[in-house]
């Protein structure tokens, strides 16, 4: 057994009303690929921010060959032999491609910086990954596929150690994910541990030598590749945490029938969602169930018209409509909780009434405003049925925790009595216990007669809920699952099926 | 090396020297003194104070930032100057005192934008307001300034071929242009400028340090913008508190012609020259022409500005500068 060259100990992370990571434990051996796995929201994204000193960590120790580092700063972490490469944010496009390698690191001349021997630095680094191009240009006017290669380059130094990759391949095609693999596996050989971060679990059989598996902030699973066969894997992203919630079916079959209330017909979006067929009934709960990637918000997306779709037909009671924007699916009677509730959702600013209710307003027009007196009524009730922890209506949403903004959310599209909900990972990082609260709400709301359509991560979430499951796959509907058929392991089948 | 298309960053460069020659050919053209080092000369002359404003805002508006404090500056400098010569101060000194005053000033501003997160819009516009409310409170009335050196310095100049001549404040601009052109394109924090100013998220985690970068920048807006209001002391001999009212546009306006880009990291300090000279030949244009007040100027700036901005959108867009990896 080889000493560790990275040891992450009890690393964990609290944003506010969030746990990001919770007591990690990771290391990364010299040699190795290490792929770091999760769905949206693990903490993969957060956990290399810590190690490579781009965040602070709440507890836990960073250790290099067994002594603990001080992380503070990315440049700190460089010095340590830590080097990554973002996935949203790397290098700089309006730079030329030497000052992005040497940003920081120019080679000077009397204090002023000889860009001639950058340049030359610039072409010494990218020959190590055998890239050759003119290095005077503006990075941003070469290919996506040489950018990240550039970018590579940077994070490599004489003496990096480990090097840290997220999401590397999402935007290469075949031939130049090979080409990146080729390199990957020469670094290997020569001693540096690598971290990859993907989605795309084929890339993950093909380069991985150990895998870590992250689930809401904890580690869920880790081991060699070779010990972990994929639908093992599937199943431990997707998760087992729904033990609050008694595995009660919802009455099935006994209320979803007559026509359908949403209808859509090969509806799809270049590059985005190959065209798919939905049918929901009053009292269905059909339930998106995908890896990340596979397409689950795009789906969701798409039906609400908050994206474009280029194909397709949409009907609401048999009647064929037009949804361009979210807008007019709200007037249709739709309604739509985003993944994202803090960047998409809630205005965090507003008060709990206010965000109640904005999608009545909404629907009703500007002209015909709520008075205070039913705004306050309208809210208060709502905070009574879904049991909202608020001391009022008019706190600020941004003070309440997470799971008590998303029955805000719920609220919010309650309150315009829809007959179409659309709910997008209506459980992420919330606790246990409001988790069971919202899985019990959505079964009211169908028992009800209303419409759902649920895209979520987690399997037993699914299971517990749908009357239907539409297994999605790279950005494709790959199955329909129904009745009695619901089974975790069959979901998992579907996905995992080559 | 040998390449046939030319790299792409130098085109708004090279398109603000073209716009100049053109329009400097069509003054040569259609005037029969144009073409002299006199006019030259002057053109340098008249334009100085604006264009050592604006190399100041060059790196400003190369960091992504603003600063429209700079014509207050240059007011609040005058003033005090004025104020400090009628107290028996030798110009030099209080010339040495109000540029340091500048650069403290200004990085001062650069450390609240940076550690209060606070729009440099806002607090530059704040700062634009003390700094012309402080004018008046030196004084009410334009005052002069009498001691011998400033006569001495506008009298100074260096013969051209022709009738010409170079002013020092020409001589001075200059300077501070070449100064400019060294710090922007040669040193790591000129590096840093750019960086910050194309991507300020990567260049934190690429390791450029961001507080530091962001007071330098407006320390260096503050101490071009008090050298270019001792300039405007020098050459107008007096201190007047509501001088130069509106040069922070007319500088942003010259950095822009000079094909930066307002959302940053793009440009070049040498650029900035020709865009000042740009207004200021336009300027002396309509001055040769005679039949137009001065304030067509504004409209053919305008109109210019708006022609530029909308051909270097294009530019980006087919170049893909701006573009990101996803």
């Amino acid at each position: 057994m080889q000493t560790a060259k990275v040891e992450l100990i009890g690393i964990s992370k609290n944003f506010p009303g969030v746990v990001a990571l919770d007591n990690v434990d990771i290391a990364f051996q010299p040699g190795e690929v290490h792929a770091l796995l999760g769905e949206n929201g693990a903490g993969k994204s957060t956990l290399i921010k810590i190690m490579t000193g781009a965040l602070s960590r709440d507890a836990g120790a960073v250790l290099i060959n067994g002594k603990p580092v001080e992380l503070d700063s990315p440049a700190a972490a460089q010095a340590v032999g830590i080097g990554a490469v973002y996935q949203e944010v790397n290098l700089i496009p309006s730079l030329s491609v030497a000052a992005n390698l040497t940003l920081e690191r120019q080679p000077r001349r009397f204090g002023f910086i000889s860009w001639r021997k950058a340049a030359e630095d610039a072409r010494v680094a990218l020959k190590r990954l055998d890239v050759s191009i003119d290095v005077e240009r503006p990075l941003g006017s070469y290919s996506l596929a040489i950018q990240h290669l550039v970018a590579i380059a940077r994070a490599l130094r004489e003496d990096t150690q480990v090097l840290v990759l997220d999401e590397p391949t999402a935007s290469l095609d075949a031939r130049e994910v090979e080409r990146l693999f080729a390199i990957l596996r020469d670094l290997k050989a020569r001693g540096l541990a690598i971290v990859f971060i993907t989605h795309f679990l084929d890339q993950v059989y093909q380069i991985a030598d150990r895998i870590t598996v992250l689930r809401n902030g904890r580690r869920v699973g880790a081991g060699p590749t070779s010990a972990l066969p994929q639908v093992e894997l599937v199943s431990l992203m997707l998760g087992h945490e729904l033990q609050a919630v008694e595995e009660r079916r919802p009455p099935a079959e006994a209320k979803a029938e007559g026509e359908p209330v949403l209808s859509v017909k090969e509806l799809g979006a270049k590059r985005v969602m190959a065209p798919f067929d939905l049918e929901l009934r009053a009292g269905d709960v059909l339930g998106l169930a995908g890896l990340l990637g596979s397409g689950r918000t795009e789906t969701a997306k798409l039906v609400f018209g908050a994206s474009a779709a280029d194909s397709g037909a949409i009907r609401v009671d048999g009647k064929p409509v037009s949804i361009r924007s979210p807008r007019q699916a709200i007037r249709l009677g739709i309604g739509f909780c985003p993944e994202d509730r803090k960047r998409e959702g809630l205005m965090l600013e507003l008060t709990v009434r206010e965000n109640i209710i904005l999608a009545l307003q909404t629907k009703r027009g500007w002209l015909r405003l709520l008075s205070a007196a039913e705004q306050e009524k309208i809210a208060s009730d709502m905070i009574r049925a879904l049991g909202i922890a608020t001391p009022d209506a008019d706190k600020p949403v941004g003070q309440l925790s997470g799971g008590n903004q998303q029955k805000v959310i719920l609220a919010r599209w309650l309150v315009s009595n829809p007959r179409v909900l659309i709910l997008d990972e209506p459980t992420r990082g919330i606790d246990v216990g409001a988790h069971a609260e919202i899985v019990a709400l959505i079964r009211r709301l169908c028992a009800e007669g209303m419409a759902l359509l649920v895209a979520s991560s987690e399997l037993d979430e699914i299971v517990a809920f749908s009357t239907r499951v539409a297994v999605l796959r790279d950005r494709r509907k790959v199955a329909e699952i129904s009745g009695a058929k619901i089974e975790r392991d069959d979901i998992v089948q579907a996905i995992a099926a080559p | 090396m040998g390449e046939e298309d030319m790299n792409e960053r130098y085109m708004p460069l090279a398109a603000t020297i073209v716009v100049f020659l053109a329009i400097y050919a069509f003054g040569a053209a259609a005037y029969n003194n144009f073409l002299s080092t006199l006019v030259f000369g002057d053109l340098l002359t008249d334009n100085a104070f604006v264009i050592i404003a604006a190399i100041g805002a060059t790196f400003v508006i190369l960091s992504g930032g603003i600063d429209l404090s700079v014509g207050s500056m240059i007011g609040f400098v005058s003033v005090a100057m004025a104020a400090l010569d009628a107290q028996g101060w030798h110009p030099l000194l209080s010339a040495l005192l109000l540029v340091s005053f500048g650069a403290v000033f200004g990085g001062a501003m650069g450390a609240l934008i940076d550690a209060c997160d606070i729009q440099p819009f806002i607090l530059t516009l704040a700062a634009m307001f003390l700094l012309r409310g402080l004018c008046f409170v030196i004084t009410l009335d334009s005052l002069p300034i009498n001691h011998p050196f400033v006569a001495a310095f506008s009298d100074w100049r260096i013969p051209l071929p022709g009738d010409g001549r170079l002013s020092a404040s020409a001589l001075l601009m200059l300077a501070a242009l070449a100064a400019g052109i060294v710090l922007a394109h040669f040193t790591r924090f000129g590096a840093n400028v750019y960086a910050i100013g194309g991507d300020r998220n990567s260049a934190r985690l690429m390791g450029a340090p961001i507080r530091r970068t962001m007071i330098q920048v407006y320390g260096l807006g503050g101490f071009y913008g008090a050298l270019a209001g001792v300039a405007y002391a020098f050459y107008t001999g007096s201190g007047y508190p509501l001088a130069a009212v509106g040069v922070e546009l007319d500088a942003i306006a010259a950095v822009v012609l000079g094909g930066t880009l307002l959302t940053g990291g793009v440009g070049y300090v040498a650029g900035t020259l020709f865009g000042g000279l740009i207004q200021g030949t336009i300027q002396t244009l309509i001055t040769f022409d005679g039949r137009l007040t001065s304030w067509w100027t504004k409209i053919v700036i305008g109109a210019l500005l708006f022609f530029f901005i909308t051909a270097q959108r294009s530019i980006m867009r087919s170049t893909a500068l701006m573009r990101h990896p996803a």
